[in-house]
């Protein structure tokens, strides 16, 4: 669906469920937040079904990525209040999960935005996010080894392998795909972003809404100890560690994190 | 400069798709013969056939044995995504079946293998999709051929029979220039030999049946999907960038991006024409891609011997292969093909149908059949087989002459090879 946020298209992928059906009206709305260079696809596994189990979801692209107007908004607080007017537009306080640099967009925004921001659940995420100063040169350059490397680091080592989840697809030639895909001048300013937030901890110290956090025990781009000093400043929030699972658990344990997200979003209609 | 983290070809031929299974520790992908997959619950039912999440239900829609075979392959080749089929011809299909519709036209190479000619240019028509064959050595003929309803451009890496050298990345231009997609079959390459997605390509279609596979004991394609083109831009591939009834409004294109076509081809394509891959087959053909590396150094290596042997005999009217600098694309072979162009060649046989005739009765060790990318050398004669259904303008303009031999050189010792057709070529001129 395409709506306005700031007078710009938005558009974000909903399932192939409309949002506005009478009989979903009371429903969760649900905003899936993606990461640096990536689109509203990574949740592909996620959106319809959550749209085909009472809620109302929308995988939405950021701008300037995807199907989304620019330009792209290039720090995690500024994303942070454009995505507490997205909530505005949508009509209701919503529910955030966000990935990588998505799930600082979505700390940020539950901690100075409160009443637009329901919960929130965080993937792919640290106390902060350095990143490779070749990752940086090859973003900031338009150079599609950008994408090789993330598309590398982001999946966790069996990725190396394969057995995707989807039968017949690559996971990292996907993952691939979708990078090269974003826009140029995009990437760069998305990770100089992601490593230049440091209000992370800042803003889970004060969040007060609910809180899951999915770790992936082999994520190399944001490893699990990078995460402790955020579950330090959150000790209310739910861990649910995923053995099997890199930076992007989306996508390579996409079942259990089906469930976790059932799971919260149950814990709250409780 | 750091590299990116995985492994490379060699290595993604033997492992990419698999890991030992958890459950029985089997090292060697395990072939699951069955029709069918038990669901957890009602609601993991409806969520497999609704297409809310992933996994298998049932075998003509996905396998697990199948699916490691499309995901090395499309690993191979560098895309997103693969479907294995039932045969090359079925892999063709799928892809045309999923991308166009009536009233829609394809710009085709005119050197094409023969079922792919008959495909585009009878049957095709049928169901009112159109083509025009156009030279592949001529990216110009493709734009000039292209018109308003044209969806697709597709012409095969190496052509066939003639090993006509596709400029890929120039017709790609074309093909992009025009909103369109370039589909190309490289079975006679592999992905060994070159990879069409690095050079612009977007969809790559194989027989595994041949080189992939490697021995001759199954049959068996794969549709590629290179997954970077944009098949929302302009409103022209409406099965993937508008709502499909079929699952109940879903727009492939937004909700899988870069797979939507994969997607598609799978969930409507499979589904509906059903030209499945045996999980069985799957598992012969991933004998044959383990060691797709080396084999396909040694078919090339070989080629080279039998075509320096063909060179210097004089039964023999005429070379036709992209190593033989007498080959139009001699030059642009070097430069795309730095391991080689392949092991399938033509020559001709001096004394024309009937000389070519007792040629192929006189091999011994050669196998005369209709296949190509056996571990054994294979010879057929086009004109009385697999092009037969061709008309004579067609066959010419196609460069097949009734002297033409196909050539497809095996693993054999390569004197062995060459000792075969050179005494049959001294037989051809009695």
């Amino acid at each position: 669906m395409k709506f306005q946020v700031d007078d710009l298209t938005v558009n974000a992928a909903t399932g192939a469920v409309s949002i506005e059906r009478d009989e979903v009206a009371d429903a969760p709305l649900v905003v899936l937040l993606h990461g640096a260079g990536m689109d509203r696809t990574v949740w592909s596994q996620q959106t319809r079904w959550l749209a085909h189990h009472d809620t109302r979801a929308l995988a939405v692209d950021l701008p300037g990525h995807g199907g989304s107007e620019g330009p792209a908004i290039t720090s995690i607080g500024e994303l942070a209040a454009w995505t507490a007017r997205l909530a505005e537009a949508l009509g209701g306080p919503v529910h955030l999960v966000g990935h990588s640099m998505g799930a600082f967009i979505a700390l940020e925004a539950a901690a100075a935005t409160p009443d637009r921001i329901a919960s929130v659940v965080l993937m792919g995420v640290g106390a902060a996010m350095p990143v490779h100063p070749d990752l940086q040169t090859a973003a900031d350059a338009d150079d599609p080894l950008a994408a090789a490397l993330m598309a590398g680091w982001m999946h966790g080592p069996d990725q190396r392998f394969g057995l995707n989840p989807t039968p017949g697809m690559s996971m990292t030639g996907t993952s691939r795909a979708v990078i090269e895909a974003c826009p140029p001048g995009v990437l760069g300013p998305d990770l100089a972003a992601c490593a230049a937030y440091g209000g992370a901890v800042d803003a889970a110290t004060v969040l007060t809404c609910p809180v899951t956090i999915i770790l992936g025990t082999l994520d190399r781009m944001t490893p699990r100890k990078a995460a402790q000093p955020l579950l330090d400043a959150m000790p209310s929030a739910t861990i649910v560690e995923l053995p099997d699972s890199g930076h992007a658990p989306m996508m390579e344990e996409p079942g259990a994190v089906r469930r976790v997200l059932g799971d919260h979003l149950g814990r709250l209609a409780a | 400069m750091i590299e990116p983290d995985s492994h490379r070809f060699d290595t993604r031929a033997l492992h990419a798709g698999q890991r030992p299974d958890p459950v029985t520790g089997s090292r060697a992908v395990p072939i699951h013969q069955t029709t069918s997959f038990v669901f957890d619950s009602v609601d993991h039912a409806s969520g497999l056939f609704n297409l809310e999440i992933s996994g298998h239900l049932y075998s003509r829609i996905s396998n697990p044995t199948v699916a490691v075979l499309e995901e090395r392959i499309a690993s191979l080749e560098g895309g997103v995504g693969g479907v294995c089929t039932s045969s090359g011809q079925a892999a063709f299909h799928l892809a045309l079946a999923t991308i166009l519709g009536a009233g829609d036209h394809v710009v085709a190479s005119r050197n094409i293998y023969g079922g792919s000619h008959n495909m585009l240019n009878l049957t095709m028509p049928r169901f009112g999709i159109t083509t025009t064959f156009v030279d592949p050595r001529d990216p110009q003929a493709f734009a000039e051929a292209i018109r308003p309803e044209t969806r697709l451009v597709f012409a095969e890496t190496l052509g066939n029979p003639g090993i006509e050298v596709l400029d890929i990345a120039a017709v790609a231009d074309v093909a992009h220039g025009a909103g369109l997609p370039l589909a190309v079959d490289s079975t006679f390459a592999t992905p060994y030999l070159i990879r069409p997605i690095e050079h612009g390509a977007d969809i790559v279609i194989h027989s595994v049946t041949k080189f992939l596979g490697g021995h001759g004991v199954a049959i068996g394609g794969i549709v590629v999907d290179g997954g970077r083109f944009d098949w929302a831009a302009d409103g022209k591939f409406p099965t993937l960038s508008e709502p499909y009834d079929g699952y109940h409004g879903i727009t492939f294109t937004e909700e899988f991006g870069p797979a939507a076509l994969s997607m598609r081809a799978r969930a409507e394509g499979l589904r509906d024409f059903g030209g499945c891959m045996s999980p069985a087959n799957a598992f012969y053909l991933l004998q044959g891609v383990e060691t797709l590396p080396v084999r396909m150094a040694r078919h090339v290596e070989n080629t080279l011997r039998v075509i320096d042997m063909l060179d210097g005999h004089d039964a023999v009217s005429w070379i036709s292969h992209p190593a033989h600098p007498s080959h139009p694309d001699h030059d642009l072979a070097k430069r795309l093909y730095p391991k080689g162009a392949g092991a399938i060649l033509s020559f001709g046989v001096h004394g024309g149908r009937d000389a070519g005739r007792k040629f192929i009765e006189a091999v011994d060790l050669a196998s005369h059949l209709a296949n190509v990318g056996d571990a054994k050398t294979l010879v057929i004669h086009p004109g009385s087989t697999t092009h037969q259904q061709m008309s004579a303008e067609d066959l010419a303009a196609a460069g097949i002459g009734e002297e033409l031999v196909r050539l497809s050189v095996g693993l054999e010792d390569p004197d062995d090879i060459c000792d075969d057709l050179s005494r049959a070529l001294r037989a051809s001129q009695r």
